[in-house]
């Protein structure tokens, strides 16, 4: 089953071209892999998936529906989360409060039921507190959960961002570069992490430069380089791609 | 002195009964506060207090839209003016209407909300400075425009402002006028202070209540991260239009009572500078923190009343005669206590304990 399709996009920032026709497909349950060198319009695309960005042409289907023009607070609610490349917590809040505010989208306690504290708001705010608990110990920081969020080691801040995006209740979970920064041990950690959402039953798609990580962890790894998708497959294949190993590494040998 | 009493404050708020038995204490002070003033430094204070009192309520409106949701906005007082507008064309010999209180009030909150909608909408989109500046100019809009009302149909009476604006009655007792119950009097100035008090008390429940719930952290969120929040699903537009109708609502409240306690308003009350006074008590005080603002406002707008009530006294007995202006010596240390306030405590003077956290560790990895 395919839970979202990309057909044909295009995006122009002034007379730079950073995406070309860019067609790609993730299916419900797969962890898909997005590589490429710097510059190549990964974070471009991956803005163009959750809504911060329009594509000048192309169209997004999630789940079956368009979101091609949606804010990226409606793409949340379709079932898109995502995770930032350099890390966007709420630091004057808790760990805990981080989480709640994740879920955000799937409560509905308005001013008024706040105000007047109505039985449903309470019940309502004892389950948000209790589910965040319950995924602040998934990913194995509900230790922290009293802590300031900027008091966290850079690890865990990731894991913290991870928390938080699972909490919107995603379909697919969208990762730029998760693992940047982080020690061997703390990658062995996150990618364990993955696997364990995957298994859970949440799409992923992971942006990232640890070439390692993203072939012994995703399903199917496309590349992208100027802008363009150059190869798409399992990563067996992808890795000895003629047209990724130039883009890697700027020619064959001779 | 401050980390004592905030020391002191951790302690007791943590157990229950000394909690409880602090409450008590306090509303039996604040019950008997009016009289004790009224006995000992004259009853003039008691309506300095009912004043402190209106602007407490203010500042905790312009604590929602600067301090939880981290939107600066500089015209705040134009919410004030709205609100002590329509009291007095609603409740006066003005158009000769002359609505009992409980209308006029909501209403005037609705009115004052909608006018923060209106300087909401289109202003979604900045922040910052660039917001300030916006709101700034709103604010000037709304006195120039109270100022300018009087033709070519006469609706504010100009500058020369509206007079014998109906106080709060009920059953015709006339809330500024002085009433026997129980053998006790209880003169204007004193039955407002437990109006204004009553009022006070449901303004912080109601704040309090907000922060921790559900829309309180959508607001922080909005001001830590926009981008976060929205990719967290939080409809910014919504979530920070509600900040601005909910601050203006309890500006537009804040507004009629102060028609009503003064019985005359006018454009003059409502300029930049008492926008900025307001944003004063809540920077002083502690940006985001309920409490903190209450004793920002309370400190702001007392302190100067008793610098200018010692001032001259204290001068003529050290010096023999009045060399400072009490009114320029009012500015002078307001603007040094500003100041010290900034360097020694840039979270305000009594920050929530989670800002004042962030702050020195920040200040520690520096």
């Amino acid at each position: 089953m395919i839970l979202l399709e990309l057909k044909d996009i295009n995006k122009k920032f002034g007379g730079v071209q950073a995406l070309t026709s860019v067609s790609l497909t993730i299916q419900a349950g797969e962890i898909y892999g997005l590589i490429g060198p710097n510059g190549a319009g990964k974070t471009t695309l991956f803005n163009v998936i959750t809504g911060v960005y329009e594509p000048n042409h192309g169209s997004i289907l999630f789940d079956g529906k368009s979101i091609l023009g949606l804010k990226p607070y409606q793409i949340a609610l379709a079932g898109i989360a995502r995770t930032f490349q350099n890390i966007r917590l709420f630091q004057s809040m808790t760990v805990l409060e981080n989480v709640m505010v994740g879920m955000h989208a799937r409560t509905s306690t308005g001013a008024l039921g706040a105000v007047f504290n109505t039985s449903f708001s309470r019940d309502e705010e004892c389950s948000v507190r209790k589910k965040s608990m319950t995924l602040l110990n998934y990913v194995g920081i509900s230790i922290e959960a009293d802590n300031l969020a900027s008091n966290l080691s850079y690890g865990d801040q990731r894991r913290l961002e991870i928390a938080r995006a699972l909490a919107t209740q995603p379909k697919l979970l969208a990762l730029d570069e998760p693992a940047a920064g982080m020690n061997a041990t703390e990658t062995k950690d996150l990618k364990l992490l993955i696997q364990r959402i995957q298994a859970d039953g949440i799409s992923i798609l992971l942006i990232e430069h640890d070439v390692k990580l993203i072939m012994s962890l995703c399903d199917r790894v496309a590349v992208l380089d100027y802008g363009q998708k150059i190869a798409e497959d399992v990563a067996d294949i992808v890795r000895k791609d003629r047209r990724v190993v130039k883009a890697y590494l700027g020619g064959e040998l001779p | 002195m401050i980390s004592l009493v905030q020391r002191f404050w951790g302690r007791v708020s943590n157990d229950k009964r000394a909690l409880f038995v602090g409450y008590v204490l306090l509303f039996v002070a604040l019950a008997f506060l009016p009289f004790l003033l009224s006995l000992t430094v004259g009853r003039m204070w008691v309506r300095i207090l009912d004043f402190a009192l209106i602007y407490a309520m203010l500042a905790l409106g312009l604590n929602i839209v600067v301090g939880f949701a981290g939107l600066l906005d500089l015209g705040y007082i134009a919410f004030y003016a709205v609100g002590a507008y329509t009291w007095a064309l609603l409740a006066s010999p003005q158009f000769g209407l002359h609505l009992p209180f409980w209308a006029v009030l909501p209403i005037g909150a609705a009115v004052a909300a909608l006018f923060g909608l209106l300087l909401g909408a289109p202003t979604l989109r900045l922040r910052g400075d660039y917001l300030a500046i916006v709101t700034l100019g709103f604010g000037e809009i709304i006195r120039i425009f109270l100022n300018n009302l009087d033709h070519p149909v006469n609706v504010t009476n100009g500058p020369i402002g509206i007079n014998k604006i109906d106080p709060i009655s009920i059953g015709g007792a006339d809330f500024t006028r002085a009433h026997e119950v129980f053998g006790i009097t209880f003169s204007g100035v004193h039955i407002y202070y437990y109006v204004l008090l009553a009022l006070l008390f449901l303004t912080v429940v109601v704040c309090v209540r907000l922060e921790r719930s559900r829309i309180g952290r959508a607001w922080v969120a909005i001001r830590e991260d926009e981008l976060a929040a929205q990719a967290m699903g939080i409809n910014t537009r919504n979530i920070k239009l509600l900040a601005f109708a909910l601050g203006a609502s309890f500006g537009g409240v804040a507004g009629g009572l102060f028609a009503s306690l003064q019985g005359f308003v006018s454009p003059e009350s409502f300029g930049l500078l008492e926008s900025i006074m307001v944003l004063c008590m809540v920077v002083l005080g502690g940006m985001g923190h309920v409490y903190g603002v209450l004793l920002g406002a309370l400190l702001l707008t007392t302190l100067p009343e008793i610098l200018r009530s010692t001032a001259s006294p204290i001068q003529r007995a050290l010096f023999g005669d009045v060399y400072v202006d009490p009114e320029a010596l009012r500015m002078l240390l307001f603007g040094l206590a500003l100041i010290l306030v900034m360097l020694v405590r840039p979270t305000g003077l009594w920050p929530s304990p989670k800002r004042k956290k962030t702050l020195d560790i920040s200040v520690t990895k520096g």
